[in-house]
């Protein structure tokens, strides 16, 4: 720190410039720590504003109704058969229960608001209570329904009243009776069972991503089961076999540059080969699977070429030594040192295949799809699919369950790759 | 050893019986004429399973039986004679599957032809393949006597062709299973073929990845060349104007659609130019930080967090343009009185800029840390200062591999889809205005294929036409920055 | 048979490159190596004895390796060698495409310069090679073969209670022993060892010579070793190596004490040149 004090001896114009030059020196460190302080304000600005947009979905308002199962309106011919049991005016007797509550509210166009606050949900509900005890016709049952995703966003407090009644779908009247109703403890907060537990729907409140995690459950497994043999086989072929030649060359090349085409590239690749050539099904996962394979294939092969690589040569001539042969040597030594590399690139390839949806919009992997699939050559969608769905839908209370969809689909992420940095941690090995 | 092999196959042989078994009755039961034929070949599949595994196992005892000296572990005999036992029935069945249901309609269209055929349905041509193969899945909606009988016709040729099939199949297998029998003797290298099969088998593998981009390149050009025989290449590439909603009759005018790509390209070079003005100079920064000034623990915390951008699923970015950035800019830009669209290239293009960060960062800090230590040394013991000494010493030095960085970036910005068709908009208008909504070549390519496809309409096809002009772009950006950062590679190493 | 005067330029090999044709175990004639445009070995004709213990010396970079990785073909798996000349085993020559190199390395074992055993237990290190040769009939015949290996190894006092503890946790010269006892349960007859004591310590390095010496009873070794004592105290013939070409071979008495050849007595005194 010398230079610091000022000696005669140096011209103040070099001190100048010395001093200018610090300041460069520490706008542009300055600069550097700004850029990384905005990259990662982005990350985690990006992850506030999902789950703030998210956590609401997590719970939902349900109403207590306590209904008479009149035989007269369901069953009026006294039949119990499951036909004109499935087939009732459980709506009715819905509406009805809610309706005496409200003796007061008789004028229609009143009522409409009043049966407004209800899921359509709730006559299946009720339904569902009757087919599984036709016994309990006659009696009265108490069900817990959940409440019209409008009014459930008001209770949420979503909804500001202020605004005025014509901007806002939830009307005063109807705000009056669900403070009554909450008041008298007909309407509580419970944890939101139906996101998880249901396929998709138009209706927000009965909406869930049961079908879609299911869907990309399946696709998960076709897509891995597909790519990852093919990878790794592949990947012991240009690594330990391959001569050095154009033709291996070429497929090096090709490697790579695959690596970097768009996804939606592939997607068309499958339309036109998977859909349009072999006539598979739309909307089956099997066929996803088929295109995403083709997407990681480049990843994993890449990742088991270098974890491959990593196994030192010494084993294989110890193997070699002993009189295997060279695929024993492979087989039994060298491939399973290499396993947990290998792991750890397909993994997070399958967290790629995970979030991955343009290819699946493009081949037609779009569809409403209310079912949860059953086998992989059913129709579905999947979560990042979903994602995207509901994201375009009109309903408000679509967004908080496209941020929940969301919230789930990178907790998955998270694990994975977390699994894959466990694994990598854990098997890491210095020769 | 022997007998430990006999049990552990004769419990497989248990559980396939089982498993066919359980297709029986599920095939009974469902009694669905498609589903009928999927499991028949299944069970198919699983007799050949059950042969094969009796072929490994009784190869396998023979092998260990054998007294003289042996080439191979018993196990290779086995695992040679399910192979050999194997694969010729597959092989028939593969071929079956690919050739049988076309074979079978062309019969069926023969036995069509020969009988007086009312006019309508002479006259809709290939639109018949598709009735014959619904009646004959029991759900078609057209009662026409003639076309029935083809159905009919053409269901029976399946089965007949099925039973065939299985026969051959069958035969097929035993047929291997009696040469592999002839094959196993002491001598016999039974390890060395089944390496090789195996090794075979891994350079089909590895053919697979030439297979992928011949498939990408061959579907790409062959859908865009029937394009360009409804559309010519000029006007694809130099027309002005896009609007591909066809007319819904032929009458109409304007009825062909527009094609000028121009909009799109011009659409695509804006967002991803608004993105690449995020992401570089904020991953260059980030990564001058990172490799020079930060301290190495900072370092091994950043550089993963920051990776965690470019693994977030682009639906995601999606919806956070959309719904979070777009509206955000729209009021702002309303408090300040400039108009910006909800669907504005600025949210689209900045939120992508976001995504690709890491692609910019993580190479060029790689790249940096990789100049020697005297290079920097040497400029340092000039006097020159850190700043200095990375603007004209380090950058330079790392330059191939930051701009290889960026290029890869351009081409993952100029191929992002899901953002763009979230938060883009659908309007080909040619502006350089970031306030407006523009348009995508990919956004172009979900919108023309998401609803009904058909594969002739000039409307589809246009999607494939727009997939070749990207994958070329991007083609042509990857190879240079494979390229570039390769050189760089060589340099240092 | 060839007496040269030592001043001869080295053309061709001095001393007793030849045994008896009943006592040759292997034979080398005219074998040329090339990687690449590397001549790595040249015009190198050399006779193993049976039963007898051949060191194999010369100055680093002279071929020693090589020539002993031809002996197995352990050549085959660089892709720029290539290898002329014949080789015999028993009279049958090893490079005819008839032969199976897999057979050939059963037969003829190595041992590496720097120990190599798997990342798996002791048991699966020596038992790996029975297993996949199918030289054992069931459990007790691969333990027995197993003990019996690691016995004459020298090793199984050492590790008998943990040999299911990974290979890789014993000492260097344990580890050694373990992967000459991995190459002796494949019953070779001929043991190639490169260098096997490089890595030890005078201790460890005492008791591999010791087992040398027991175990030249019933197999064919080949050493390459740069330690001119130990050549003389385990082998009973010498070849030295000098820029691939063999120079000089001979009982190794004789090498070390009336060496025929000039490049010979430099190398033996520590002169060169
Ligand atoms: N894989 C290879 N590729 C190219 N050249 C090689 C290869 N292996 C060895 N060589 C060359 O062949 C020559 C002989 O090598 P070799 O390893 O046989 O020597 P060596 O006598 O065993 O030496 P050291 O005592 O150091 O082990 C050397 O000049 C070496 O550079
Ligand atoms: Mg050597």
């Amino acid at each position: 720190m010398t230079d610091t004090k000022t000696s005669s001896l140096v011209p103040s114009a070099v001190y100048d410039r010395l001093r200018r030059r610090r300041a460069a020196e520490r706008r542009f460190r300055f600069y550097g720590l700004a850029a990384v302080g905005l990259a990662l304000m982005m990350l985690v600005f990006l992850f506030v504003s999902i789950v703030r947009q998210g956590y609401s979905a997590f719970t939902e308002h349900v109403i207590t109704l306590t209904v008479a199962l009149d035989p007269a309106v369901i069953d009026p011919e006294g039949r119990r058969n499951s036909q004109s049991l499935s087939s009732a005016d459980y709506q009715r007797l819905v509406r009805e229960s809610l309706a005496a509550l409200f003796p007061d509210v008789t004028e229609r166009a009143e009522r409409r608001l009043l049966f407004g606050l209800l899921s359509s949900g709730a006559s299946h509900r009720l339904r569902d209570v009757v087919m599984r005890e036709p016994a309990r016709i006659g009696t009265t049952v108490v069900i817990e329904t959940p409440l019209d995703d409008d009014a459930d966003r008001f209770l949420k407090g979503l909804v500001s009243p202020d605004v005025p009644e014509s901007e806002r779908r939830i009307k005063d009247r109807q705000i009056v009776w669900l403070k009554a109703l909450h008041a008298g403890g007909g309407i509580h907060n419970r944890f939101n069972t139906t996101l998880f537990t249901a396929g998709d729907s138009r209706e927000p409140e009965l909406a869930g991503i049961l079908g879609a995690v299911v869907g990309s459950f399946y696709l998960m497994l076709t897509t891995v089961v597909l790519s990852f043999p093919i990878g790794v086989a592949a990947a012991v072929y240009l690594e330990e076999f391959a001569p050095r030649n154009r033709f291996t060359d070429l497929i090096e090349v090709n490697i790579n540059n695959l690596a970097a085409v768009p996804s939606v590239v592939f997607g068309l690749l499958g339309l036109a080969i998977f859909l349009d050539f072999f006539g598979l099904p739309r909307s089956a996962s099997l066929v996803g699977g088929l295109v995403l394979s083709l997407i990681i294939l480049p990843t994993i092969i890449i990742a088991a070429r270098a974890a491959l690589k990593a196994v030192p040569p010494s084993i294989r001539e110890a193997a070699l030594g002993v009189g295997a042969s060279k695929m024993q040597s492979i087989l039994h030594h060298v491939l399973p040192l290499a396993v947990p590399g290998i792991m750890t690139g397909t993994i997070i390839g399958m967290a790629h295949a995970l979030g991955e949806s343009a290819p699946l919009l493009v081949i037609g992997m779009v569809a409403f799809i209310v079912d949860v699939p059953v086998t992989p050559l059913d129709p579905t969608t999947v979560l990042p699919v979903q994602i995207y769905l509901w994201a375009d839908s009109a309903e408000r209370a679509f967004v908080e369950r496209t941020a929940a969809a969301i919230m789930v689909l990178l907790i998955f992420l998270i694990a994975m790759n977390a699994l894959a940095v466990i694994i990598r941690k854990k098997f890491e090995r210095q020769w | 050893m022997g007998t430990l092999f006999c049990d552990r196959v004769r419990a497989i042989a248990g559980v396939v019986f089982q498993v066919v078994l359980g297709i029986v009755k599920d095939a009974v039961r469902q009694g669905s004429t498609r589903l009928f034929m999927r499991m028949h070949v299944l069970m198919l599949i699983a007799v050949l399973v059950l042969v094969s595994v009796f072929a490994f196992g009784i190869g396998h005892s023979r092998a260990e039986a054998m007294t003289c000296p042996r080439h191979s572990l018993p196990q290779y005999h086995g695992q040679c004679a399910a192979l050999a036992t194997f694969l010729p029935g597959l092989v028939v069945v593969a071929l079956w599957g690919a050739l049988e249901s076309p074979f079978a309609l062309i019969l069926a269209l023969d036995r069509l032809a020969e009988t007086p055929l009312s006019p309508l349905a002479a006259a809709e041509g290939h639109f018949l393949t598709a009735e014959i193969q619904a009646l004959a899945a029991g759900h078609g909606s057209r009662k026409d006597p003639a076309l029935m009988m083809a159905a009919q016709h053409y269901a029976e040729l399946r089965q007949t062709g099925f039973v065939l099939m299985a026969v051959l199949a069958v035969g097929a297998s035993l047929g291997g299973w009696a040469l592999a029998w002839r094959r196993l003797t002491p001598a016999c290298r039974a390890r060395n073929s089944i390496e090789h099969a195996l090794k075979i088998f891994m350079i089909l593998c590895a053919t697979l990845a030439v297979l992928t981009t011949v498939g990408i390149v061959v579907s790409l050009v062959f859908e865009s060349w029937r394009f360009f025989n409804h559309v010519s290449l000029m006007d694809f590439l130099f027309g002005l104007e896009w609007s591909p909603q066809m007319a819904i009759r032929a009458d109409q005018v304007g009825a062909s659609g527009a094609f000028g790509a121009v909009p799109l390209f011009a659409g695509t070079l804006l967002i991803a130019g608004i993105a690449m003005m995020v992401a570089v100079p904020v991953g260059l920064f980030t990564a001058i930080y990172t490799a020079e000034y930060a301290a190495p623990r900072f370092r091994a915390l950043v550089k993963p967090l920051l990776e965690i951008l470019a693994g977030i699923p682009t639906v995601v970015y999606g919806f956070f343009a959309a719904l979070t950035v777009a509206p955000f800019l729209r009021d702002t830009g309303a408090a300040l009185g400039v108009a910006i669209s909800s669907e504005s290239a600025l949210a689209a293009g900045g939120v992508m800029g976001i995504m690709i960060i890491p692609f910019v960062s993580s190479l060029a800090d790689d790249v940096m840390i990789a100049v020697p230590k005297a290079l920097r040394e040497g400029s340092l013991g000039l006097g020159a200062t850190r700043s200095e000494t990375i603007r004209h010493v380090v950058l330079p030095a790392a330059l191939p591999g930051i701009v290889g960085g960026i290029l890869l970036a351009a081409s993952r910005a100029i191929g992002e889809t899901m953002i763009v068709v979230m938060a883009a908009g659908l309007s080909a208008k040619l502006t350089a205005n970031p306030f407006t909504a523009v348009t995508t070549v990919t956004v172009q390519i979900v919108t023309l294929l998401v609803g009904d496809q058909e594969f002739d309409s000039p409307k589809t096809l246009a999607a494939f036409a727009l997939g070749l002009v990207l994958f070329v772009a991007t083609l042509f950006l990857n190879v240079i920055a494979l390229q570039v950062v390769r050189r760089y590679r060589q340099q240092y190493d | 048979m060839t007496y040269r005067a030592s001043n001869d330029p080295p053309h061709g090999t001095v001393g007793a490159p030849r045994v008896e044709a009943a006592r040759a175990k292997l034979t080398a004639c005219n074998v040329d190596v090339f990687y690449g445009e590397k001549h790595a070995i040249k015009d190198v004709s050399l006779d193993i004895g049976r039963n007898e213990v051949t060191a194999l010396i010369g100055p680093s970079g002279c071929g020693k390796s090589t020539f002993m990785r031809c002996l197995n073909r352990m050549n085959d798996i660089i892709d720029i060698c290539r290898v002329t000349g014949t080789i015999t085993l028993d009279g049958e020559d090893i490079y005819d495409p008839k032969i199976d190199v897999v057979h050939l390395r059963a037969r003829v074992g190595m041992v590496f310069q720097k120990p190599n055993p798997f990342p798996k237990s002791i048991f699966e290190n020596v038992a790996y090679g029975p297993r996949i040769h199918g030289l054992a009939s069931g459990k007790a015949g691969l333990e027995e073969i197993v003990l019996t290996s690691l016995k004459r190894a020298g090793l199984l006092e050492e590790v008998k209670d943990r040999l299911h503890a990974p290979g890789t946790s014993l000492s260097g010269g344990q580890q050694q022993r373990l992967c000459i006892a991995r190459a002796i349960a494949v019953s070779p007859q001929v043991i190639l060892m490169d260098e096997p004591c490089s890595a030890l310590d005078p201790i460890a390095t005492a008791r591999i010579e010791e087992l040398i010496d027991e175990l030249q009873h019933n197999f064919t070794i080949v050493i390459v070793t740069h330690s001119m004592q130990q050549a003389a105290r385990v082998s009973q013939r010498t070849a030295f190596f000098h820029l691939g070409e063999l120079i000089e071979c001979g009982m190794t008495e004789q090498i070390f004490t009336n060496p025929l050849h000039r490049l010979t007595q430099g190398y033996l005194t520590g002169r060169f040149g």
